[in-house]
């Protein structure tokens, strides 16, 4: 049956990931209990090792590990007190015959719907709802998260206790929310997975500059998130700007991460948008980002997240940097400026207007905002950009000099040191 | 599960307000009292004096030290309180975010310890 996979074990790690979250959601649905939960599911696949092993892997392996961990949670529950669920109500169902397991699978997706809304909910702290979901729904080890993250291992595993300690005291729930909540909620799981995926595309510090895991794993949960809203949220419910924000950000992400080949080149180095290699961009990412674009637009409400996919769109269909309607860009970025008036929205609306309108005009709008981002450093590698279009080579090299103390990876730190080289 | 819906308001700018505001402000309150009990989620509330009425008291090595004022000095004062019992946290932040402290103030809301029944 699996036979690409060598090993009982590969094949275990791979329904890990894939199941891990779907099987944990309906877990903590039926006991309400995360840790419970947790101990469960561990257990069952443990268990899996032992039995697959002698058995073969079933037919459904995520509803065995479902199965099993259901009686493994309720064994729990009859050795320890207090009891938190009536184990009575349980016992009635059967668990192990196929008519329940094909029940199950089809009870799961809705589970994992709640699940993304209990991890993303906005009263945790951000840093835990990033946790969480990794965790919960990635199925991520703690190890991976930590290492992807550039936290010690303890720290994020502290993350994760205290967030589930937070569910459980503050009494935040597992469901669907109610329709005048799912604005505020559906924000709130797409701010998670847009922060997973900004993490994995330009990490701030740490010598890989694209964590592609974390980037795949992003537009891994939003497809998810937005099969699931669409299959569960009957299309009257929703608000058309939430599904248009859903479909903005996937396309958003889909774009950006088109280019990941590109971005660096063979020794490692970072390779800026209007030198990089077009012909290794993918394709087919663009084209379902750009689908999902008119998709979005059709809708007629426009978001931020649409308009910043609409903004990879016009690079995505451009030829070459030189061919590319920075124009349109710089308007786009205007609307953006609209929605969301933040000074590195300012810094890429000034670049584009560098490009668009000129180099004085763009160091006229870079100057002001000189107090808020004096520590960002690609605001000074925009001043020195535009300083060397405007011929003055030595305040560009004290620029680059500035960006180059404000930056903690060392793939931006190389890249810095050459720009300055180069510059005469 | 019970939370505490905890109003806190910015004392000096409450001074500052017009007779007619406060009327409409009290009027707004006795509004939402009536909604809460109706629904049968209040357990409790209050309004509290303004914290220049306030008296602080510690024990430090068994000496007991009285002073006048709040614990602490920050921006937002305690001014009131509602008990409430909900079947979770969406269903409290909402009954929080209805009260009149939401749009003059900012509500906390936080749950309570569940120490079993009550002697009585």
């Amino acid at each position: 049956m699996e036979n690409s996979e060598k090993t009982i074990s590969q094949t275990i790690e791979r329904i890990h990931k894939s199941e891990y979250g779907q099987i944990l959601a309906s877990l903590v649905n039926t006991f309400g209990d995360w840790d419970l939960a947790e101990e469960a599911l561990q257990e069952s696949f443990l268990a899996a090792v032992q039995q697959w092993e002698q058995q073969g892997v079933p037919k459904r392996p995520g509803a065995w590990l479902l199965v099993v961990a259901r009686r493994k949670a309720l064994d729990r529950i009859r050795k320890n007190k207090p009891v938190t669920v009536d184990p009575g109500n349980l016992e009635n169902r059967s668990f192990s015959s196929e008519r329940e397991i094909q029940y199950e699978e089809e009870e799961i997706a809705d589970e994992r719907l709640k699940l993304i809304f209990t991890c993303c909910h906005p009263a945790l702290p951000m840093e835990h709802r990033i946790a969480l979901t990794l965790r919960a729904l990635g199925g991520l080890t703690t190890q991976e998260i930590a290492s992807a993250f550039l936290v010690p291992v303890p720290t994020l595993a502290q993350r994760l206790v205290r967030a589930k300690k937070k569910i459980k005291e503050s009494g935040i729930p597992f469901y669907i929310p109610p329709i005048h909540l799912l604005p505020e909620r559906i924000e709130s799981v797409l701010a998670v997975i847009y922060l997973i995926f900004t993490e994995g595309y330009a990490s701030t510090s740490g010598d890989v500059l694209i964590r592609k895991e974390l980037c795949d794993e992003a537009i891994r949960l939003c497809r998810m998130l937005e099969i699931l809203i669409r299959k569960n949220l009957l299309s009257p419910d929703i608000p058309d700007e939430e599904l248009s924000e859903v479909w903005g950000l996937l396309s958003l992400m889909l774009l950006n991460h088109s280019r990941r080949n590109s971005r660096i080149d063979s020794s490692g180095r970072i390779v800026l948008l209007d030198e990089q290699d077009r012909t290794l961009w993918n394709r087919e990412e663009i084209q379902e980002g750009l689908a999902l674009l008119q998709k979005a637009l059709s809708l007629g409400s426009v978001g931020p997240y649409l308009v910043q996919a609409a903004i990879g769109a016009e690079h995505a269909i451009s030829s070459h940097s030189s061919r590319t309607d920075w124009k349109k860009i710089a308007e786009w970025y205007e609307l953006l400026l609209k929605m969301e008036d933040t000074p590195v929205i300012r810094l890429n609306h000034a670049v584009a207007v560098s490009i668009a309108e000129g180099p004085e005009r763009g160091l006229l709008l870079l100057s002001a905002l000189g107090k808020d981002l004096s520590s960002y450093a690609p605001y000074y590698l925009a001043v020195a950009d535009v300083q060397k279009r405007l011929g003055s080579s030595e305040s560009a090299k004290e620029s680059y000099a500035q960006a180059l103390a404000f930056t903690n990876n060392e793939v931006e730190k190389e890249f810095i040191r050459s720009k300055f080289d180069e510059t005469r | 599960m019970k939370y505490q819906l905890l109003i806190y308001i910015d004392e000096k700018l409450e001074a500052s307000r017009s007779k007619q505001e406060l009327e409409q402000r009290s009027e707004d309150y006795t509004t939402y009292t009536q909604e809460l009990l109706k629904s049968g989620k209040m357990v409790g509330g209050d309004r509290l004096h303004p914290t220049s009425s306030a008296a602080t008291v510690k024990l430090r090595e068994g000496k007991r030290i009285t002073t006048h004022g709040p614990f602490a000095e920050t921006k937002e004062q305690l001014g009131g309180y509602y008990l409430v019992d909900c079947s979770n946290l969406d269903e409290a932040l909402d009954w929080a975010a209805k009260c009149p402290g939401a749009k003059h103030g900012t509500m906390e809301v936080r749950p309570v310890y569940d120490l079993g029944p009550k002697p009585n």
